[in-house]
């Protein structure tokens, strides 16, 4: 039987942590991008994207990330193509995340006082004008504190994608167990190497709002 | 030839996912419960507690929220028989879901103890109260109907992770779902319906925390 050290149990999730952090960024940035369009529906003047954007984050909040995956996984295969895992993968955390940031950010840009938008509309700007003049520049540094707060959740939900056998830091935990039999070593190990990604993240997220609080303050 | 919706099987499997409901919903009563009061014991030991129990509390808080569900509930019940505590699967699962929540409400309930003036502690004083006595009639109560809001949503955010003990074997509704599905080879309609049920749950749940809050919570008198 092949004796594996530490190092060699550490190295290969070492490696398989690089797929976390991709996934991490693509489920993160592609979130996002697709937060701003459901956050713009959700402030929406007219009444039908609103509705459609409160039925998409109460879905995605209201159901199991897990569900999500699988609906993704099996859904895409209707279509008569064969899912690769980390495609299914990147699409349902794309659109978990869309739905978890576009509600951090309404409730941010609901923080600016009813005032701000008055004020603009006086000056005789537009809907499109008053967000990128006014209200986005004051509602971005309250959004950033909790947004990469919710960064450690996408982390932290890129391990259930190993369950749809998409190979990163969890799969490769579990992958190592079974050719070493040391779970208590292996999964504590992963478990630091999730830690040495998310508590940064959480760090600073704490640190962002204590010095937002202090300039808030100072007005 | 597009793809047929078939859902005939669910008068079949009708009674399994019942049972599945039931351990999902035993899950998050019991845990749900025993993880607040964990965490309100942690919460007093991180605010108010003596000096030497605030860090390995801090510790543990750090840890449990900055490490995915999923390694928790693997490091329990995979990892723990290494030192010799061998757990079944629905232990494991109770456990990981206490530990888990206790985390979480901790630093909730904290922030409600913290926000709560000094004032009030004197005022508990000068009416002979004991430390302890002034904690839970004068400091705890009024802070856990400031954060109750929160409180729920985490309890609800709890019930949705749990889906993942369905990885150690424990027969909750996900276990359910990936067992039909096994046998039904109809996999998008029978995850379909589980998520479905899971939404039923998180909105019911949600009530059900409210109505918990009023009736444990006095009426906030009109000042």
């Amino acid at each position: 039987m092949t004796e594996f050290t530490t190092w060699d149990i550490l190295r290969n999730l070492l490696l398989a942590a690089r797929w976390t952090v991709v996934l991490s960024l693509v489920s993160f940035i592609g979130g996002g991008l697709i937060g701003l369009l459901i956050l713009s529906s959700r402030i929406s003047k007219r009444r039908a994207p609103r509705i459609f954007a409160k039925g998409y984050i109460e879905l995605f909040q209201g159901t199991p990330l897990l569900m999500q995956l699988f609906l993704a996984f099996f859904g895409l295969g209707l279509f008569g193509v064969n899912v690769p895992a980390w495609l299914a993968a990147g699409v349902a955390l794309i659109l978990w995340s869309a739905a978890f940031l576009a509600e951090i950010w309404r409730g941010c840009v609901e923080s600016i006082a009813r005032g701000q938008w008055e004020a603009s509309a006086s000056l005789g700007m537009g809907r499109l004008q008053q967000m990128r003049h006014v209200i986005l520049p004051q509602a971005l540094r309250i959004a950033v504190p909790p947004t990469v707060g919710f960064s450690v959740q996408v982390v932290k939900g890129t391990a259930l994608t190993s369950i749809i056998g998409f190979t990163e830091l969890s799969k490769a935990g579990t992958i190592v167990t079974n050719a070493t039999f040391q779970p208590f070593t292996v999964y504590g190990l992963v478990a630091l190497i999730y830690f040495a990604l998310c508590w940064p993240l959480s760090k600073s997220s704490q640190i962002l709002e204590r010095k937002l609080n202090v300039a808030h303050r100072g007005h | 030839m597009p793809y047929q919706f078939e859902f005939g099987w669910l008068a079949e499997y009708w009674p399994q996912i019942l049972s599945g409901i039931g351990v999902t919903a035993r899950l998050i009563l019991i845990g749900g419960t025993l993880g607040l009061l964990l965490g309100i014991a942690c919460a007093w030991m991180r605010s108010l507690g003596p000096k030497g129990l605030r860090w390995p509390v801090a510790a543990y808080v750090e840890l449990i929220r900055n490490t995915p569900f999923l390694i928790q509930l693997f490091f329990i019940f995979f990892g723990l028989p290494g030192l010799g505590l061998q757990l079944d699967a629905m232990t494991a699962a109770y456990l990981a879901m206490i530990l888990n929540l206790g985390a979480y409400a901790c630093e909730i309930v904290r922030a409600g103890i913290e926000a709560t003036p000094r004032g009030q502690f004197e005022a508990g004083a000068s009416l002979a109260m004991s430390r302890f006595e002034t904690f839970r009639h004068v400091v705890l109560v009024p802070s856990l109907q400031r954060i109750w809001p929160a409180l729920a949503s985490q309890v609800v955010i709890v019930m949705l992770g749990s889906a993942v003990v369905s990885q150690i074997a424990a027969q909750d509704l996900t276990f359910v779902a990936n067992f039909i599905q096994s046998r039904n080879f109809r996999a998008f309609e029978t995850y379909l319906v589980s998520t479905l049920i899971y939404l039923v749950l998180a909105v019911l749940l949600r009530r059900a925390m409210i109505l918990v809050g009023a009736a444990i919570f006095p009426k906030r008198r009109a000042a």
